[in-house]
């Protein structure tokens, strides 16, 4: 009997986690200018959204804050830290970060962080791995310095003399 | 009769213009350090190149000016306002470089929003931008908080005694010690001693928020260096949210409410005279003033159900309304929030908090509370006036500092700078509107800007007219100085051409 019981429980929930999965999968990415500006319409709601993690990764106990950037702003995102050990880079000025796409409840103003705008993420999935970005010296630039500090010089030498 | 300016007025200006702008360029080795530390090979490249422009312009200035005379009042003043247009145009170079910035102007924009601490910002990709040019937005507000002239009255000029007009055309009316010089070193030492303990509070903060180590520090000097100066500049794109941090908000309050006090109230804090917070009208004013424009502000949330708890709607109103108040322009709200889900009412109290600013003698900008002390002190004077048969003696007395007696002088000086930042809100308005934003939104931007605030309500942004950005520019810079300096600059351009 109890088994049965069970065997119902696991069926339902499975039947959930498919649902989910293929209501999910199928999901549209929504864009954070859209997120910000219709924030009543998608409060807590499950969306998905996609784009860098830059900055750092903030662990707080079990849990940890991801900052998600999409090319227009970005948006924080609570997640379990047992879902982030895929992330490896972070953006930034010498990085590009691991593009991902967070599955999660979307939150106006949320009650559990002080009124923030946030996505509680329930999955995340590395879309994307980051990589170094190679800077590559820039001539031009280096060329138009040589010039100015011969200019500056001779300046320089020019205001000496003046003044002797 | 206007009289033609003299060829030696312009040398005398164009002498301490030029020492002012080797100052400015000797400041672009700070991040030129940072971005070989950081190893930052085109950042690098980008402060060598401002540096030597900044360097060759200012070794002609003042060769080609060379005098030893002391500055007139109109010479002060005139150099106070072009140096600051000065600094805006060089040092926009290396952000312009960067290429995080589409057009000239727009760098323009952020350099004058650095340095008249406004923090409004046209960046692009600001979370991808480097070290070297993360520290020179901060730093130039640091710069721009105490003061551009105050450099070079610290660091490059010695025994003028023209030195106070440039103090004063920079819009800081008071000595806080005798000799001027020693004012602005003393103004340096405050600052510096809150930098290293703001920098310590924020990167310990930014540690145990799970920050890296170098990240958390490198956040707490930017962060810091914009909060005190109340500026309002970040190192990423999403402000204080980035941090997802109470303390770090507690601890930005703190450094905020410290940036908009008078630097002469620091002094007598830091000799012992603690009771003269109590007492002060600056302290009594911003006290009333945020009480009464936090109270409107949370009534326009209340009304509108935009928080659930009472808890969140203290911690968002307050923190903007702080934030507004002493002109920082932090912000824990995406900009598109205030328009979209803010009540009016909510906005109203933002704007008149943005609109009253901080105390004189401190690194905010707008009207400043002892202006608003006065005016009301006058009025309250006026009706005693009324009320009181006519042969009393009816005498009004404030404190600052010392008991002083309201003079009909203090009145007038009081109004015409609350006249003229009254008139600067409302032509910024006007030209937002003109643009085709709403009233509310145009009135919003306008004030932030006028008054070096830097909260937005997502007016600002790289796709607005340019005449908007140029509109803006002339806010910040006249909001910053005080109007005195640039009504002096006016003249000047006026004696020039119609001059006999």
């Amino acid at each position: 009997m109890i088994k049965k019981v069970v065997s119902r429980q696991s069926s339902i929930v499975s039947a959930w986690i498919l649902l989910f999965l293929l209501t999910t999968c199928n999901a549209q990415p929504i864009s954070s200018t859209e997120l910000i500006n219709n924030a009543r319409l998608y409060d807590r709601k499950t969306v998905v959204y996609e784009g860098e993690v830059i900055g750092d990764i903030m662990r707080r106990g079990d849990y940890a804050w991801i900052n998600v950037y999409d090319g227009k702003n970005a948006i924080g995102i609570w997640i379990n830290a047992s879902l982030i050990k895929d992330i490896t880079c972070v953006g930034s000025y010498k990085t590009r970060g691991d593009a991902v796409e967070i599955t999660g409840i979307f939150n106006r103003a949320c009650a559990e962080h002080g009124g923030d705008l946030d996505i509680h993420a329930l999955a995340i999935r590395k879309t994307s791995s980051g990589r170094p970005v190679q800077e590559r010296l820039n001539t031009a630039k280096r060329n138009l310095a040589i010039v100015l500090l011969g200019i500056l010089c001779l300046v320089w030498i020019l205001s000496l003399l003046k003044r002797r | 009769m206007i009289l033609k300016p003299r060829l030696e007025d312009i040398k005398n200006i164009g002498y301490y213009l030029g020492r002012i702008m080797i100052g400015l360029g000797l400041t672009m080795l700070v991040p030129i350090l940072i971005g070989l530390s950081f190893g930052e090979i085109n950042p690098i490249l980008d402060f060598i190149i401002g540096f030597e422009i900044t360097l060759v312009f200012g070794l002609i200035l003042t060769e080609l000016c060379v005098t030893e005379k002391d500055l007139s009042w109109m010479q002060g003043m005139v150099v106070v306002s072009l140096s600051w247009l000065v600094a805006m145009v060089l040092g926009a170079i290396p952000l312009y470089l960067s290429g995080h910035w589409k057009s000239y102007l727009d760098a323009c924009f952020d350099s004058m929003s650095g340095f008249a601490t406004t923090g409004l910002t046209l960046v692009q990709d600001l979370d991808h931008l480097s070290y070297t040019h993360n520290l020179w937005r901060h730093l130039i507000m640091f710069i721009g908080g105490q003061g551009i002239v105050i450099i070079a009255l610290s660091f490059f000029v010695r025994g003028v005694s023209g030195a106070f007009k440039m103090y004063v055309g920079e819009a800081r009316d008071e000595r806080i010690l005798p000799n001027v010089i020693n004012t602005s070193r003393f103004i340096w030492l405050v600052s510096i001693t809150y930098l290293a303990l703001g920098v310590l509070a924020l990167g310990t903060v930014g540690v145990l928020n799970g920050m890296r180590a170098t990240n958390a520090f490198f956040h707490g000097a930017c962060v810091f260096m914009a909060a005190f100066d109340t500026g309002g500049f970040t190192p990423q794109s999403q402000n204080m949210l980035y941090y997802h941090s109470l303390p770090y908000e507690v601890i930005t309050v703190i450094i905020m409410i410290l940036g908009a006090i008078n630097f002469k109230l620091h002094y007598h804090i830091w000799m012992g005279n603690r009771r003269e917070i109590l007492k002060n009208i600056e302290t009594v004013t911003l006290f009333t003033t945020v009480m009464i424009t936090f109270l409107i502000t949370a009534v326009g949330l209340e009304q509108f159900g935009v928080y659930s708890k009472g808890a969140i709607l203290f911690r968002k109103g307050f923190y903007q309304l702080i934030s507004g108040h002493t002109g920082t322009g932090y912000q824990t709200i995406y900009a598109a929030q205030f328009i979209n889900e803010w009540s009016h009412l909510a906005l109203v109290g933002i704007i008149c908090a943005m609109a009253l600013g901080g105390a004189v003698c401190s690194t905010t900008g707008a009207i400043k509370m002892l202006r608003i002390g006065i005016i009301f002190k006058a009025l309250k004077e006026d009706l005693k006036r009324i009320m009181l048969p006519e042969k009393a003696i009816v005498i009004e007395k404030f404190h600052h500092i010392k008991k002083v007696f309201l003079e009909d002088r203090q009145v007038r000086s009081a109004l015409i700078i609350t006249l003229s930042y009254l008139v600067l809100y409302g032509l910024g308005a006007i030209a937002g509107m003109f643009y085709g934003y709403p009233f509310l939104n145009a009135l919003f931007e306008s004030t932030s800007a006028a008054a070096n605030v830097g909260l937005s309500c997502g007016l600002t942004n790289v796709n607005m007219p340019a005449a908007l950005k140029v509109t803006y520019i002339f806010e910040m810079w006249a909001g910053r100085l005080e109007f005195m300096s640039i009504f002096t600059l006016i003249g000047f351009l006026v004696a020039v051409i119609k001059g006999k």
